[in-house]
């Protein structure tokens, strides 16, 4: 789950982690009140969405007046701002943060995350901020510093210190960075964070470090344990299907081909997209419908796919081990006729009782492809969409 | 011989008396598994499926001489469950529970360390030597004894690897899910080494995934360590950068842990890779000369 920037920072700064003073609005007038709180003759207005890329896209403005803090709220509140890192349509902008200004004097970059090759929390720094990770790590890979946190010892000062000597700190600076980092992995864990990245991390003219972005990432399977991270999901930065899928224990994620799948197993649901790929056709989504493929499940299913106009055939792919094929398929039938599907439905059943569910689904009058094998299936799924 | 598992391997189940659990528990003693008992604390001294229930898992290895262990405990408490068995000398822990807090899970590995304990999972379906031992919700009856050892992160695509070896005559030593999540116990390369030591196991199938990289360590070891034939396949080619596919491990992350990258690796590596999971059994009876 993200955070908002706005969200993280608070967050930061109970961390005791040094962020630009800043008051999220929700209006115009709201922005320019947070501007005369604030003080002083220069703000940034930055859009709250869960990506990033958000300054070249137009989305953080420099205003020099209340009135041009005002036009800048105005122009972000309500637009969908569209970056890099999201899709073509954005993502609805419905906060702004209006922050005072600092001079930087440079520009750093400090994350942590959850590393699975070694299993521990990682930390990674750099000297060149307010630029895309992932391109340093490609271009220039011995600009990046890393350590890796012992889970009984905790983050060690020294190994903070190696990271600020290693990035060019100095004096007082070196301390600073120490309870910055202490910080993030106190965060880390109290929250059960799966990723923190601050980019960039500015020193400020007169040497201070602050947090001029903050992105939070928090692990889903934790939430039981944070209410008070729970609260701060934003479903309107979300795809909305996806967030119904989750609703009905489904796992689905949205894609931008024609050909809706319905797969039990997450891995068998990615080989089924692939297979479309292979034999010509697009996916519409990844959907697990997990282990049951009851018929609850497999007309809710029906419904959020058949939800994308674009979907113009479905290609079911189950492999019924514990739970038989003939009970799918009677799942699959009465599903088919609840939510009265109209495009055509290619259904690929392999495992116990294939043969028997595969007979019922021919004598079901209804207009259902059945396929043995599962090229086969993805085959006529792609023909069944042309 | 097999792997890990087999017809005298004396097993518990943790989180015994829950539905999932009794389910899958009923399922694992009509396979003919050594199931001995169970545990759910507080239910100490019941009888549940005609077994002993247990408060802890100490009294239950104590009282049944159990070394392996199901579990099937919520999330929240999975990672207890899992270290428990450990303490209590435990050797092969399977965990099914899927969405275990990643740090939970950190915690977790740290602490088996200390532990000569095997942990298969979690967010798996478990491990089956068929004919002998199934300890996890895989449906046994797909399964023969036979030649082939079958490793893999994704449950279906192991059934499905698991159905075509069993129609092409060849049948599986033991089959082991490892699970979907990003921090898990057993790893590719430990189990490609147990089975290159099996003698009952002639050829192998890795299914891997997207995310991570398991796949690319597994294939620098087979290079050098492994000269049994395998057969490997990735899901999740298609699968956009960023997205969560399904398993929380499934997520390629800065353009590393790509499909076309694992294959990329294995193919080097000299392994048999195939473009679709249905070609998997077909595959394998090549490589073992018996189509």
């Amino acid at each position: 789950m993200n955070l908002h920037e706005y969200q993280a920072k608070r967050l930061f700064a109970s961390y005791g982690i040094n962020v630009p003073r800043g008051i999220p609005a929700f209006s115009e007038q709201e922005a320019c009140e947070a501007a005369v709180a604030l003080g002083g003759e220069k703000w940034i207005v930055k859009a709250q969405i869960h990506a990033g890329g958000r300054g070249k896209a137009g989305g953080v403005k420099l205003a020099d007046s209340i009135e041009s803090v005002g036009k800048a709220a105005s122009i972000l509140l309500g637009m969908r701002l569209a970056t890099a890192q999201t899709s073509g349509q954005g993502l609805p902008v419905e906060a702004v943060l209006v922050e005072a200004v600092h001079p930087i004097a440079r520009e750093l970059y400090l994350s942590c995350l959850v590393d699975r090759a070694s299993e521990r929390i990682r930390f990674m720094a750099s000297s060149a901020g307010g630029m895309d990770i992932e391109e340093v790590a490609a271009v220039t890979p011995e600009k990046i510093l890393t350590c890796a946190v012992d889970p009984a010892a905790g983050l060690q000062p020294y190994q903070c210190r190696e990271i600020a000597f290693g990035i060019g700190l100095e004096g007082n600076q070196i301390n600073a960075l120490v309870r910055i980092m202490q910080g993030m992995y106190r965060l880390f864990l109290d929250k059960d964070a799966s990723q923190i990245e601050i980019n960039p991390l500015i020193l400020t003219g007169d040497g201070q470090l602050l947090a001029l972005d903050a992105k939070i990432n928090i692990d889903e399977s934790a939430l039981f344990a944070h209410a008070d991270i729970a609260e701060l999901r934003d479903p309107a930065q979300e795809d909305s299907k996806e967030r119904l899928a989750r609703q009905h224990g489904l796992n689905y994620v949205t894609l931008d081909g024609n050909i809706g799948c319905m797969v039990n197993g997450a891995g068998l649901a990615m080989a089924t997209m692939d297979l479309v790929k292979l034999h010509g056709g697009e996916p519409a989504n990844f959907l697990d419908v997990g282990g049951g493929a009851t018929q609850e499940k497999v007309a809710e299913a029906f419904k959020l796919i058949l939800s994308d106009d674009a979907v113009k055939a479905v290609l079911v792919n189950i492999f019924g081990g514990i739970v038989r094929c003939n009970l799918i398929a009677e799942g699959i039938i009465a599903a088919v006729k609840e939510v009265q599907v109209k495009v055509p439905v290619v259904v690929r059943l392999e495992g116990t009782n294939a043969a028997e569910g595969r007979q019922l689904l021919a004598q079901s009058g209804l207009a259902l492809i059945a396929a043995e094998d599962l090229d086969e299936a993805a085959k006529k799924a792609v023909e069944a969409s042309a | 011989m097999s792997i890990l598992v087999d017809q005298h391997t004396r097993i518990i189940c943790q989180g015994f008396t829950g539905k999932q659990a009794t389910f899958h528990s009923q399922q694992c003693l009509d396979y003919g598994a050594q199931l001995v008992g169970g545990v759910t604390p507080g239910r100490g001294g019941q009888i549940h499926l005609g077994l002993p229930v247990f408060n802890t898992v100490r009294q239950a290895v104590q009282a049944t001489g159990a070394t392996a262990s199901m579990i099937y405990v919520p999330p929240p408490f999975a990672a207890d469950a899992i270290l428990e068995a450990a303490d209590a000398g435990i050797r092969t822990i399977v965990c099914i529970t899927e969405g275990i807090p990643v740090l939970h899970m950190l915690s977790v590995k740290a602490a088996l360390r200390a532990y000569d304990a095997v942990l298969i999972g979690p967010n798996c379906p478990g491990i089956i030597t068929p004919g002998e031992c199934k300890i996890g919700i895989m449906p046994g009856f797909i399964h023969r004894p036979g030649c082939v050892g079958v490793v893999s992160r994704s449950g279906t695509l192991t059934y499905e690897a698991v159905h075509q070896t069993t129609r092409a005559g060849l049948g599986q030593s033991t089959c082991i899910g490892i699970g979907g999540d990003p921090i898990h116990g057993l790893d590719f390369v430990d189990v490609l080494e147990m089975f290159q030591n099996d003698p009952q196991t002639e050829g192998i199938i890795m299914v891997g995934e997207i995310g991570g990289s398991a796949e690319e360590e597994a294939a620098d070891y087979i290079k050098i360590r492994v000269n049994k034939p395998v057969v490997g396949y990735i899901a999740g080619t298609t699968a956009p950068a960023g997205k969560r596919m399904g398993h929380a491990g499934a997520i390629v992350t800065g353009g590393r842990g790509t499909a076309a990258g694992k294959f990329a690796a294995l193919k080097s590596a000299g392994v048999e890779i195939v473009d679709s999971p249905s070609k998997m059994g077909r595959r394998m009876a090549e490589c073992l000369g018996r189509e």
